[in-house]
């Protein structure tokens, strides 16, 4: 898994399964490389500076990026990644 | 803003980046977009392809498309292949199938990031060695036979869709699914010797329609390289993919001799933005080019932007217009409103720019052309006769300059 920074965001790709993703705005970018430092969604989401009304959107980006196999839950499952 | 209105401005680094290897081809196939045929002396060595794929790794370009010619003829493919995938460049190669032997095959089939494209022009050898040429799709065939049997499944085949093939459609992908494949269609293009055959090869308005909804039945299971998006237009329903022209601002061409080209199908000095020997190598060709700064720029509709079906056609292929005379701000030759039809007649026979790079095989041995050769000393300029009809035979004869040897 890689993730180039773009204008934009950025872009993720996964190697083993030839999948391009795009991040569309550099705090999903922020949230995706920092969710492993977090307990839990809400606190990651806050860490990087996104408005508590638009959690809701970025938690369905989040779910997205979780079916696309992009992120993963934390194997003790207290996060994701 | 949109994804798309970004990928209209440029990104850091290509996101699909086609690199041809080599010009060299033991096929001739009459709709070659890169007219290859004959290796061309400059290309790119050993070393230099390495130092070509280390910016790519720094770039974080994550795949490349490797095509050619053949790129597999060139004896250090497999060396480059391992060197790309050692070094987080991903590779899909594009190839006629000729080096895909039983052994590489399973070499192909143990390693990781590596992707293979199959070239079918036709899903019968009638049609598809027509365009090809005889025999191709024998070693088309016992290429796929052997990836399948190696175990390598969703292998692409890859089809550029023509007159005589879109009714093949179903039969293609049958053929996908018998290999354990997946079928991929493109968009012919009148690049390179393809502009020779365009007029007879394109699509008819009403295969257009044909393929067009063949596309929208098979949905995401088909790919396209997002190359038929000016067929949006015919429909309310959009195909999967990009539409936009992403000429030098998400995809680019890299050609053998290192030249690098704002797509695949624009090989042309009018689309040369920079060379990978330049200094800044080609990171600086794709982030300062001249030429990529004006494609990333706003693009107008010109003569479409009053058409209803402009924001979902966004005025088609570039090289298409390009290399059939149309202003790039026009109608695509294949829109499907019937708009095209008027601006290709004004073009008229032999104005459309011919493509002007050409490493096609010579069918017969060049032809020693009789050379206008002047006896006596000194260069040749100085020989011209004073007065045509003059009657002496030293007209404007100097003696030679002792100083000239």
């Amino acid at each position: 898994m890689s993730i180039r920074p773009e204008p934009f965001g950025a872009l993720v790709y996964d190697f083993a399964t030839r999948r391009l993703s795009f991040l569309k705005t550099p705090a999903l970018t922020r949230v995706v490389r920092e969710l492993d430092k977090h307990p839990d969604v809400d606190t990651a989401l806050a860490a990087a500076g996104v408005p508590a009304a638009e959690h809701d959107k970025y938690v369905k980006a989040l779910d997205q990026l979780l079916a696309a196999g992009t992120i993963r839950p934390l194997p003790e499952d207290e996060g994701s990644r | 803003m949109k994804l798309v209105d970004h990928f209209q401005y440029g990104l850091d680094a290509p996101i699909c980046l086609t690199w041809e290897l080599t010009y060299a081809c033991n096929l001739a196939c009459t709709h070659c977009l890169s007219s290859s045929g004959r290796r061309d002396p400059r290309e790119l060595s050993t070393e230099e392809c390495k130092r070509v794929i280390d910016e790519l790794q720094r770039m974080q370009v994550f795949y490349v498309n490797i095509g050619g010619g053949e790129p597999t003829v060139r004896s250090d493919f497999w060396e480059l292949l391992e060197y790309a995938i050692d070094h987080q460049v991903g590779v899909k190669f594009s190839t006629n199938g000729v080096r895909i032997t039983p052994e590489r095959a399973r070499q192909l089939a143990a390693m990781d990031y590596v992707d293979i494209q199959v070239s079918l022009d036709g899903a019968t050898p009638e049609v598809n060695d027509a365009v090809r040429g005889p025999g191709s799709f024998h070693t088309a065939w016992r290429a796929m036979e052997n990836l399948a049997a190696a175990g390598f499944t969703g292998f692409k085949i890859s089809v550029v869709m023509t007159r005589h093939n879109v009714d093949q459609l179903d039969e293609f992908k049958r053929i996908a699914d018998h290999f354990g494949a997946q079928l991929r269609i493109t968009r012919l293009r009148p690049s390179g010797r393809g502009a020779d055959v365009w007029d007879e090869l394109h699509p008819t308005q009403e295969q257009q329609r044909q393929l067009y909804e063949w596309l929208l039945a098979h949905g995401e299971n088909v790919l396209t390289g997002d190359s038929f998006f000016h067929l949006n237009a015919l429909g309310s329903t959009a195909l999967p993919g990009l539409n936009l022209c992403g000429a030098g601002r998400v995809v680019c061409l890299i050609d053998p001799v290192g030249d690098v080209y704002a797509c695949p199908f624009a090989i042309h000095d009018e689309f040369l933005a920079g060379n990978v020997r330049d200094p800044g190598g080609f990171t600086e060709v794709w982030r300062t080019s001249p030429l990529f700064a004006k494609l990333r720029q706003p693009q107008t509709g010109g003569a479409c932007t009053s058409c209803s079906a402009y924001d979902s056609c966004r005025g088609g292929c570039m090289a298409a217009k390009f290399f059939t005379g149309l202003p790039l701000d026009g109608p695509d030759p294949e829109c499907v409103k019937g708009n095209a039809e008027r601006a290709l007649e004004l073009v008229g026979a032999g104005a459309a720019p011919k493509p002007d790079k050409d490493h096609s095989r010579r069918t017969a041995p060049r032809r020693r052309s009789a050379v206008p050769v002047s006896i006596g000393w000194g260069p040749p300029e100085d020989r011209i006769p004073d007065r045509a009809c003059d009657t002496s035979p030293l007209a404007g004869f100097r003696l030679p300059d002792p100083r000239r040897t």
